[in-house]
């Protein structure tokens, strides 16, 4: 740990994305598409120009909340996948109590939404939390199954209660008052980005400076010691799933209040999934979430453009997302390409 | 002409020098002890040479042939076997599996099960090593888990069999058997090397000596030229300074008491902890002898609230905690040093500053109003490594990279530092050297003298003669007497810590 | 209630129930051979959905479903070895990777599909493989119709999940992968090789998953759609687990998986007043469930997800 391994570990996953991006590269010219095209168009689309620097922030505010959910659940030894449907659930709960509350002024209302989507994502985050902790079962396969019953359930209950009267499936558009306010007139980027600013450097906190924090990584690096210490370990893995269960559910009620301003059925192209790659380049830093989640708004706001202009599917984003893992979940791929030594304990277990 | 021969074998880990031109030279069917000190250096020879670990410099000779041994693989078609201290075997497989797995008789493509079983059982007749083939392991005990190993050896072939430690998880009963066996081995030609530091088995069943100590050979000599004290000189080379012993008189405070405790077996099987009552008063060390796996764990586990007793109550300075979990009796005034101290006792990942704090990081010292007081437990973990003479290079580093010796310091000086009465150290010096072996002991000691109520629990019967003011010998779950250390004998000890209480 | 009771108890069930137990059985039976040797197989999805993707690009370019499953099973097998790789060669994060193997091959199936056939949701048709009649099976009464006319791929599946359990218990590699996955240094000392065999077991856990995927593609359906394995490859390490880490037990407890996600089908189609969503959420809600109750029997393999590397004992 600290500022060298910070930095190594970030070097580190530079290369990963440039060899990930190289792959991507090597695809795109094998596919019959001009590289110079795609790239120059996914530069530009990502970081040429103000409205392209929007549309990078906007993407990667739900990322900077997802990343952050799955970098804190690490913290505790757990893995969720189930940010998306966290984030399901947030929104659709965000949504529907800023359209129920419109009679209170804005701040409050905004900031009781914002709540309650967390409450939203906490209390969905329990489930796998409380599973795991009593029974053992693996938070991965939990998580997964509550992806898809959080979004046919949000699917659902739009449907059924919250329908806007028009033709698509869709809650009604939130009043002005029930967004959160623009930062950045003109464009879409909105007070979201600085609720995870603030999220990460409160997490951060509680990671470095406090108890909980300090039991939570006793719990997720050596369960049997943190009980020995006194650590009530259960307690702490259920409390560790749920607030980051609460993170992920922000990334929902960001989206429905400062982007989309409504709650619409699978409206995520994968926020959940994508805060994964964002976490594990992040690593044990709070704070690294931050750039990782902006690299991973960057590939996708540059992809968008690359898909509209050159031609070329997104889908090759997902990819090079998949092989960023890939390539950073790896420590002696690291060693060997840097001639660092990263620590190989990060996660899981380096011992037999 | 040797069976086999080692010369000038050096091996680093890390910075650490385990051999250092060690040389070893064992003859074609003769027991040849390999003699020293936790930490000599002995399991990592013998691992080189079975192939586990590849010297860095030195050669190897397998009937005065130079070997390259590259993997285990060729240490076994060498004729090489080795028993490990820790077992290799699959808890869950059977016997049969166990022992033929990697030369396996086949029939049509299939494993043969029926002439596994023969062959095994061809084996287990010729040397009296009696086994059930189609048991499971973990459902079989530790004397007869080891049978396994030896004939898993054998069926391969082994004319060098290496036993590393493999006195220490038996009772004394086992003991003999298995040395009938190592006869019975020898007879047939097989050269047998058996690692131990124990004097006593090394002067019963070897013919030769070769001390290790620090890494280095000390020398061979025949067993037949040696004393215990001669050995003794050549494992530890100079005498230790007697612990300093001034000692207030105990007194008659309970502070811990167990009051017929019982902890349930699996489904079926005896109870690990049946009906257990002890008392220790302040200024006094109550040893726990016994042999390993008589419920010792189950005795640590239940004062210190990681397992509920089935029956019974726990007393507390007069305070009943049963049920309590590990917290909240640590809080009551409980130390604790854990026999597993790398599963237990750390966080190795996190930095020593973290783990100087583990289990009184709620305390107004260290925290407030949720808040991890940063400076103090910087402040804290320097003391402790100043106070208990921990060789590290920063109170930031990671547990992870002290040695065993100063892990065990720094958790020691953790556990000490807290507000206490009561002392719970079980296995508390176990694979130590003997530096911090004889550092750590004192520092249990000065506890007593401060008039602490030490509870000792230690499978090494040394130590417990050493510290201990009271003994208890635990069998089978059960104490069986309890009475002041000076009252008993060696021999006595070892007969009740069988259960061969009607012969005392 | 008679209605819902026609919906459960109808042989139509359990002739879907055989359908979809297939695939799910095959990848658990790959997650049983991938586990039982130390590697946790979260990727058995991605490996599922390159077969499935694989087994459609061979039938369309050779015009053979048969080429098609042949391709699927190597595609599988592919995606296992990535697995292999970096969980056993690169030490990575059993868990980790697997996720990262799934979202690449989310990713590089829909982009391969765009770039092949223009498409975003599903490819052309390709030739399928069609069902088997099986005589002396279709002519069961009763049961004829459940039995004896399904895909060629169920009837293969059955015979390859009773020879995977032979392997795995009754031959020396079967001996030799279960020491591997319970003490890999004891397997180690004794000769055995501990890498050789990991990296076979992942590589035939991504096989089967593959062929489980080109059931998906050219038996149940003909064509791909954007990640249509689905969850299959999570419900199929569920199925796993329950089973016991145990082909045939993978196939037991796919059944039961299956006979829900049969029941559900129905349930759609059938004039039950329940919305869609809540009736799609049914297999999950079980599979949650149901791994819940068999964690609490069940043991892994002892040194599942750890790192092995010879001589790295201390």
């Amino acid at each position: 740990m600290g500022l060298r391994g910070d930095v190594s570990r970030f070097a580190y996953s530079a290369v990963a994305v440039l060899l990930a991006l190289l792959i991507g590269a090597v695809l795109i010219g094998a596919s019959g598409y001009s590289v110079k095209e795609a790239y120059s168009n996914l530069l530009v689309g990502a970081f040429g120009g103000v409205y392209s620097l929007a549309t990078t922030v906007v993407m990667s505010t739900p990322l900077l909340f997802t990343g952050l959910a799955v970098a804190f659940a690490f913290q505790c030894g757990l893995f969720n996948v189930g940010a998306e449907g966290q984030l399901y659930v947030g929104a659709l709960t965000s949504a529907v109590v800023a359209l129920a509350l419109s009679g209170l002024p804005p701040a409050l209302r905004v900031i009781m939404a914002l709540a309650a989507g967390a409450g939203a994502g906490a209390a969905l985050g329990f489930v796998p939390g409380y599973l795991k902790a009593k029974i053992g079962a693996h938070e991965v396969i939990t998580t997964i199954m509550l992806n898809y019953i959080a979004i046919s359930l949000t699917t659902f209950m739009v449907k059924a209660y919250f329908r806007d009267p028009g033709p698509v499936d869709q809650t009604v558009l939130l009043p002005p008052g029930s967004r959160l306010p623009e930062l950045v007139p003109g464009t879409r980027v909105s007070l979201g980005i600085v609720v995870g600013i603030l999220a990460v450097a409160l997490l951060d906190r509680v990671i470095r400076g406090s108890v909980l924090g300090y039991e939570i990584q006793a719990v997720g690096r050596n369960p049997h010691a943190a009980e020995y210490g006194g650590v009530n370990v259960r307690a702490r893995t259920i409390q560790a799933m749920m607030i980051s269960g609460a993170v992920a559910g922000l990334a929902g009620s960001v989206e429905a209040m400062g982007t989309l301003y409504r709650f619409i059925p699978y409206f995520s192209p994968g926020y959940g999934f994508t805060g994964i790659a964002v976490a594990v380049i992040a690593g044990q830093s709070m704070w690294a979430v931050i750039p990782a989640a902006v690299l991973f708004g960057a590939l996708q706001s540059g992809g968008q453009s690359m898909q509209l202009f050159a031609g070329i599917p997104m889908e090759l984003m997902t990819m090079v997302q998949g092989l960023v893992i890939l390539f950073v979940a790896a420590p002696t791929l690291g060693s060997m390409f840097l001639g660092l030594r990263l620590r190989s304990s990060e996660k899981g277990g380096g011992r037999a | 002409m040797y069976a086999v021969r080692m010369e000038n074998i050096t091996k680093c880990f890390g910075n650490v020098v385990a051999n250092d031109g060690v040389r070893f030279a064992a003859l074609p069917g003769e027991i040849h002890c390999l003699l020293g000190e936790n930490g000599a250096g002995k399991s990592t020879l013998m691992r080189i040479l079975f192939g586990l670990y590849r010297a860095d410099s030195g050669s190897i000779y397998v009937n005065e042939q130079l070997a390259n041994i590259a993997g285990p693989r060729d240490a076994i078609s060498l004729g090489i076997g080795m028993v490990h201290q820790h077992f290799m075997l699959a808890e869950r497989l059977t016997v049969a599996e166990n022992i033929v797995a990697g030369c396996e008789p086949r029939r049509n493509g299939l494993l043969d099960y029926d002439r596994a079983r023969r062959q095994i059982r061809e084996v287990s007749e010729r040397y009296g090593l009696a086994v059930d083939p189609n048991a499971v392991i973990e459902e079989i005990s530790v004397g007869q888990q080891q049978r396994v190993e030896i004939i898993k050896a054998l069926m391969r072939g082994a004319r060098v069999l290496i036993l590393d430690e493999p006195t220490a998880v038996l009772t004394p009963p086992e003991v003999d058997e298995l040395f009938a066996v190592m006869r019975a081995l020898r007879e047939s030609g097989t050269t047998i090397v058996f690692i131990t530091h124990k004097l006593k088995e090394t002067m019963e069943i070897s013919d030769r000596v070769t001390v290790l100590r620090d890494g280095k050979t000390i020398g061979t000599i025949d067993t037949s030229d040696a004393t215990p004290d001669s050995l003794v000189e050549m494992m530890v080379g100079r005498s230790l300074p007697v612990h300093d012993d001034q000692r207030m008189p105990p007194g008659e405070v309970v502070l811990l008491e167990l009051k017929d405790v019982s902890v349930a077996g699996r489904k079926g099987s005896r109870a690990r902890l049946d009906g257990v009552s002890l008392a220790v008063r302040s200024g006094e060390v109550l040893g726990i002898a016994g042999v390993d796996g008589n419920g010792q764990l189950e005795l640590e586990e239940v004062v210190t609230g990681l397992r509920r007793p089935s029956k019974g109550r726990i007393m507390l300075i007069g305070k009943d905690v049963t049920g309590l979990d590990t917290g909240r009796i640590k809080d009551r005034g409980v130390a604790y040093i854990p026999s597993d101290r790398l599963k237990r006792g750390m966080v190795d990942s996190l930095s020593l500053a973290r783990n100087s704090v583990l289990g009184v990081h709620r305390c107004a010292d260290f925290s407030r109003r949720g808040a991890l007081l940063e400076n103090a437990v910087r402040e804290h973990a320097q003391t402790i490594v100043a106070k208990y003479d921990v060789r590290a290079e920063s109170i930031d580093q990671p547990m992870g990279s002290l040695s065993g010796g100063n892990q065990q310091k720094m958790l020691v000086g953790r556990e000490l530092a807290r507000p206490h009465s009561i002392v719970i150290a079980a296995q508390p010096t176990r694979g130590l050297d003997v530096g911090a072996t004889h550092y750590i002991r004192e520092q249990i000691l000065s506890s007593r003298n401060t008039g602490k109520a030490v509870l000792l629990i230690s499978a090494e019967l040394d130590e417990v003669l050493e510290l201990s003011d009271r003994i208890a010998v635990i069998y089978e779950g059960r104490i069986v007497d309890v009475r002041p250390a000076s009252q008993f004998t060696e021999r006595e000890l070892g007969l009740l810590m069988t259960g061969q209480r009607n012969e005392v | 209630m008679s209605g819902f009771a026609d919906v459960v108890f109808n042989m139509n069930n359990l002739t879907a129930t055989i359908r979809m137990a297939t695939p799910i059985a095959l990848a658990a039976m790959g997650g049983a051979f991938s586990e039982r040797s130390g590697v946790v197989n979260i990727g058995l999805e991605g490996m599922m959905l390159a077969g499935a993707f694989c087994g459609v690009l061979g039938s369309h370019f050779t015009g053979s479903p048969w080429l098609g499953v042949l391709l699927a099973v190597v595609g599988g097998g592919l995606v296992g070895a990535v697995l292999a790789v970096f969980a056993i060669r690169l030490k990575a994060d059993h868990v980790v990777t697997g996720v990262g193997i799934n979202i690449l091959a989310s990713g590089a199936t829909t982009w391969l599909m765009q770039v092949i056939w223009k498409r975003k949701g599903a490819t052309d048709l390709v030739a399928g493989l069609g069902t088997w009649s099986v005589p002396g099976l279709r002519d069961i009464p009763m049961l004829g119709t459940v039995l004896g006319m399904h895909s060629p791929l169920v009837y293969i599946s059955l015979i390859l999940i009773v020879l995977g359990w032979v392997l795995m218990f009754r031959t020396p590699l079967g001996l030799r992968i279960r020491m591997t996955g319970e003490h890999p240094e004891a397997a180690d000392t004794v000769g055995i090789n501990v890498r050789a065999v990991q990296y076979f077991c992942v590589i035939l856990s991504g096989c089967l998953a593959g062929l489980g995927g080109a059931y998906l593609s050219l038996a149940q359906l003909n064509w791909f759609s954007k990640d249509m394995s689905a969850g299959r490859g999570y419900m199929a390490l569920a199925a796993c687990i329950f089973g016991g880490w145990n082909p045939i037990g993978g196939l037991g407890a796919s059944f039961l998986f299956s006979f829900t996600d049969a029941i559900q089908m129905r349930m759609q189609t059938a004039q039950i007043p329940l919305p869609v969503e809540i009736i799609q959420m049914i297999p999950y809600l079980l599979t949650i469930l149901i791994l819940a109750g068999a964690v609490v029997r069940s043991r892994p393999p002892a040194a599942l997800g750890k790192h092995y590397e010879a001589g790295q004992a201390r």
